[in-house]
């Protein structure tokens, strides 16, 4: 509690650093925290599925076919006889890797190519630009559709689909940020002070650009997971076998009218993660916006 | 030799509508040591001459003629990376706005360190000695304190104060100041500009000295330069401008700064500032036409006049 109350008089002394401001501000903010809560639950389980699913990804019990909940299937079983509780369990490790490294992939190139074409401007700039005009220009889930459907399913070929996607969008937004620093003076005086483009861009545009790559990344996420849904759902997604919430929820349409649990679950899985994104993202970017951290 | 000559520079924007004449052939020299103040109304190109010193350009800009010698090299044709070893290091330049010049991520530590690790090769820990030294020697109270902040927590003219330590702590031959007090009041400007003063003295660093403010020039420097329009009109020793300027862009700019000072403004310096008007150096005309000729005429020694005063 003593660290609490030092914590408050700090940030209203305002001498935290920038960083111990925002960590503050999330630290204040509920929705956030519940946002990052649920994520920090969500990982675990991802790490540790293994451990905690009452029954393996693919193990069969024939005997209990479309088996309504009960206490030896806390939410039932599917109609080859898997368990569901644990289908949703090992989803979660796909749904997350599938997320986070399309996610990271977009970001790494967008980064660069919203970095270069923020800094450089002129003829740069124009090319980087209108090529991702013509990829947003192209629905991003029709687009991956377009690639699975031509490089065929798999884990690495729909995280690649995805991750090409989100590529315009996180160069667009990067663009703008450090486009808005470099005219700040800071910059020039550094340019005076001898550093060179790359120390620049590094140095000093790169970490006053992060705000806003922290709060897509997040939002990002959410995204790609939705999208991995979907393309599982229409049925390019991954092999049948593999637990994934989108084919779940395909899989357990068929049922739909009399065994309900077998979509409703998964649904509610792919909806709390979504969800649980889009508040931690939501909080984070109003802890790094002054105007709506004081309210 | 001079530390630095400027001969004929032109500094030309390229834009849609066709080309912007910056700086259109102006030429002076700087001994080391010395400084020079080049004074003039907003865009009349001051500040682009200084930035094309260390070609600090945007991306349309351009040296398009002329050359710039700093120490014995001709600077104007160096390339970037050459240049990168020079800004910083041998020329330090500090800007208008002290306040936006520091990046707001970085403790002034970091940044003040990041110079000398880069230019001096400083290991970081004679990095940080040095930095807190130099903070003492532009008087900062309680360095330690400052050392671990971050610009926001800091007011205008401490970091001044610390740009002017950052700019120096490399013992730059050539200091170029750009309106460096503009955004600041009265007693602190009065309170950089003597820290400047005794500085220059100390390290022998020569300063140009950029401002429109003609009481801040009397202080700083021992010659002035007048541009208008990107052109020199009248360059003088600073006494000599002040007692005797022939140009009447000149005069005009005197007068408007002694129009505060009522005695002076009664014997007779606004009246001169009208009777020009009536004459052919009418105000709009003036703007019209550009300045003036490219000749100059010598009043004096070190006194020179852009010609067209001479037709009178």
């Amino acid at each position: 509690m003593r660290k609490r109350e030092k914590l408050d008089q700090l940030a209203i002394s305002g001498s935290l650093t920038p960083w111990q401001e925002v960590r503050y501000a999330i630290s204040k903010d509920n929705r956030a925290l519940i946002g990052l809560a649920f994520i920090a639950i969500l990982v675990f389980i991802a790490i540790f599925a293994e451990f905690i699913a009452p029954y393996g990804m693919r193990e069969q019990n024939l005997q209990n076919v479309l088996q309504a909940p009960t206490l030896q299937h806390w939410l039932g079983t599917d109609d080859l006889g898997r368990d569901v509780l644990s289908r949703i369990i090992f989803g979660t490790r796909t749904s997350l890797v599938i997320g986070v490294s399309a996610v990271s992939i977009a970001l790494a190139i967008g980064g660069v190519l919203g970095l270069v074409s923020g800094y450089f401007k002129g003829i740069i700039d124009i090319l980087i630009m209108r090529v991702s005009d013509v990829l947003l220009a192209i629905p991003s889930i029709l687009l991956a559709i377009a690639i699975v459907a031509s490089f065929g399913s798999g884990m690495f070929n729909m995280i690649v689909a995805i991750a090409i996607g989100n590529i315009a969008i996180f160069a667009r937004i990067i663009r703008s940020s450090v486009m808005t620093v470099t005219e700040r003076q800071f910059i020039e005086a550094s340019h005076a002070l001898g550093s060179s483009h790359f120390r620049i861009l590094t140095k000093h545009i790169l970490p006053n650009v992060l705000s806003p790559i922290i709060v897509q990344s997040s939002l990002g996420i959410a995204f790609a997971i939705l999208a991995a849904a979907g393309l599982g759902f229409i049925g390019l997604g991954l092999e049948a076998s593999v637990a994934e919430w989108g084919l779940m929820l395909s899989s357990g349409r068929a049922y739909i009218r009399t065994q309900t649990y077998l979509t409703i679950y998964p649904g509610l899985a792919i909806m709390l993660t979504i969800l649980a994104f889009n508040m931690l993202g939501d909080g984070i970017r109003d802890a790094f916006d002054p105007k709506m951290r004081d309210r | 030799m001079s530390l630095l000559e400027v001969r004929e520079l032109q500094t030309y924007f390229d834009t849609r509508r066709g080309v912007v004449k910056a700086v259109d052939g102006i030429s002076f020299t700087l001994e080391s040591g010395k400084g020079l103040g080049i004074v003039g109304e907003s865009g009349s190109g001051k500040s682009q001459t200084a930035m094309s010193i260390i070609q600090l350009f945007q991306h349309n800009q351009r040296i398009a003629g002329g050359s710039i010698m700093f120490d014995g090299r001709q600077i104007s044709d160096y390339t970037d990376s050459q240049l990168e070893a020079i800004r910083g290091n041998e020329i330090s330049i500090i800007f208008q706005e002290p306040m936006s010049s520091l990046n707001p991520v970085f403790t002034v530590s970091k940044q003040l360190c990041e110079v000398l690790i880069t230019h001096q090769n400083m290991s970081s820990e004679d990095a940080k000695a040095k930095a807190y030294e130099m903070l003492k020697a532009v008087k900062i109270d309680q360095p330690e304190r400052v050392l671990k902040s971050y610009p926001h927590q800091l007011s205008g003219g401490m970091s001044q104060r610390v740009m002017i330590a950052m700019a120096l702590s490399c013992n730059p031959k050539l200091l170029i100041a750009d309106e460096p007090t503009t955004a600041l009041d009265v007693i602190i400007q009065a309170e950089i500009l003597k820290l400047m003063n005794e500085l220059k003295e100390k390290l022998n660093t020569a300063i140009l000295f950029i401002t429109h403010d003609l009481g801040v020039v009397s202080k700083m420097v021992d010659n002035v330069v007048v541009m208008h329009g990107g052109k020199i009109v009248e360059s003088a020793p600073v006494k000599v401008l002040f007692k005797s300027a022939k140009h009447p862009y000149t005069k005009r700019l005197i007068a408007a700064f002694l129009k505060t000072d009522i005695r002076r403004a009664n014997e007779g310096e606004t009246l001169d500032f009208f009777e020009a008007e009536n004459d052919q150096y009418d105000f709009q005309q003036f703007r019209d036409r550009g300045v003036a000729d490219d000749d100059f005429y010598q009043v004096s020694a070190g006194h020179m006049i852009a010609c067209r005063l001479k037709k009178k």
